[in-house]
């Protein structure tokens, strides 16, 4: 999977943490949930540790 | 006429139970498209469901073909997009499937029990040669693999190919809802993949020891067509296990989902900028899935039938997902909608979702 951008998302209604990741996957734009599970998630956490960051949400 | 008992021991399990640990194998579901021209994309899901094309650097069509051996609907079918000859670390997986830890442990793997599997699959292929399909225990202590090479004789002509693999005794599938055996099928590799000795028996991961024996390189529109995967816990292949169109529909919905036609669906607003809509998923998936839409929703205000209707019309800017509920993975989905700034008259108002056929939301669970 090619990521290129991932950002922390929220519900606008929502507070609290956030629950999901705004991330530009393969060229589309994704909403991955924060689960171990999601193989998506897996793919920005081993984005994220080759040194890129996911931004925080608004 | 008198009964004849046939001893327990001399029926294999497979006549008892959903034998076939492929879905799709088929090829009927294609939820994503029919077809998909050019792509590179390593490691993805492009037509047909459940069946992945990977590759490191060559280019192919991929699609639904209606051409097929006698007694089946479909194949999917990769054709090459110019010539690739992969360097040393590079291959061509053309077809690739995973399946989940929690439907493997009726295998035994990793006990005196170790049952063997036998795939069974048809092919038609440009090019004649040697290939290989290979097996992958994905356990987290690590990778277990065996590979086996088969022959396509005929060009332009379905084969029925039949490989059976010796249970591992020694090491498990992990139980869960990970990927835990991935079949490939290797077409080109690179030397990194093929220098040294086919895995012919479970073995811990040596990448030289996997694709060994297929062929150096492929020309431009060299095609693989496969359908009629079968993997069963059997000594040898049995019939195809052929499943209704809802039956491998339903078995696939577990890792992708795709909605369109909506019409009047029950939002609300909140704010004068944003609405909300509580979405059921038609079954419960893998794991949280990812939520994604196609549609160009800034552009379909009047004309194309998307949009919020309040009192006319009105755009809107996006679509976004975030998880429902705090279950763990719920049928539950909460989407967002984005809208130019006080498009409402006031908040906490129903207004409904129209989308047309052209519009998906789309949720991807796949491993």
């Amino acid at each position: 999977m090619n990521i290129t951008a991932a950002k922390y998302y929220r519900s606008p209604e929502l507070s609290g943490d956030p629950n999901s990741i705004k991330a530009t996957i393969d060229g589309q734009e994704l909403f991955v949930p924060i689960d171990t599970n999601n193989t998506h998630y897996k793919a920005i956490q081993a984005w994220v540790a080759d040194g890129n960051t996911i931004e925080a949400a608004d | 006429m008198a009964n004849t008992t046939v001893p327990a021991e001399l029926v294999s399990d497979s006549v008892y139970e959903r034998k076939n640990l492929i879905i799709n194998g088929a090829m009927q579901i294609a939820q994503r498209a029919a077809s998909v021209t050019a792509s590179s994309s390593a490691d993805a899901i492009h037509t047909v469901d459940r069946f992945r094309t990977e590759t490191s650097g060559g280019s192919y069509d991929v699609q639904q073909s209606t051409d097929h051996p006698n007694g089946y609907k479909y194949s999917q079918m990769v054709t090459m997009s110019g010539a690739f000859t992969p360097s040393a670390s590079q291959y061509l997986i053309p077809f690739e499937q995973r399946i989940e830890g929690d439907s493997l442990q009726r295998l035994a793997y990793g006990t005196s029990d170790a049952k063997k599997l036998t795939l069974s699959f048809w092919i038609k292929s440009t090019k004649t040669g040697t290939y290989v399909v290979e097996l992958s225990n994905n356990n987290s202590g690590g990778q277990r693999k065996y590979s086996q090479s088969y022959t396509i004789s005929s060009a332009d002509t379905w084969e029925h190919k039949t490989l059976t693999y010796a249970g591992d005794t020694s090491t498990a599938f992990e139980d869960g809802t990970a990927s835990e055996l991935t079949l490939f099928w290797w077409m080109t590799a690179g030397t990194t993949y093929t220098s040294g000795t086919l895995a012919t028996a479970w073995e811990d991961n040596t990448s030289a020891n996997r694709a060994v024996g297929v062929p150096s390189s492929v020309a431009d529109n060299d095609s693989w067509q496969l359908t009629g995967v079968q993997l069963e816990a059997s000594d040898e292949a049995t019939p195809f296990e052929h499943l209704t169109f809802d039956e491998d529909y339903a078995f696939c919905k577990r890792y992708y989902q795709k909605y369109s036609g909506f019409h009047a669906m029950a939002m609300w607003t909140y704010g004068r900028s944003n609405g909300s809509m509580q979405f059921m998923l038609e079954k419960q998936m893998r794991a949280k899935p990812t939520f994604s839409y196609s549609g160009t929703l800034g552009s379909l205000q009047t004309d194309s039938h998307c949009g919020i209707y309040e009192s006319d019309w009105v755009t809107i800017s996006s679509l976004s997902a975030g998880s429902a509920s705090s279950a763990s993975n719920s049928r539950m989905v909460r989407i967002d909608s984005a809208h130019p700034s006080n498009t409402f008259a006031s908040a906490n108002v129903a207004v409904g979702f129209y989308a047309g056929s052209s519009f998906f939301l789309i949720f991807d669970s796949e491993i």
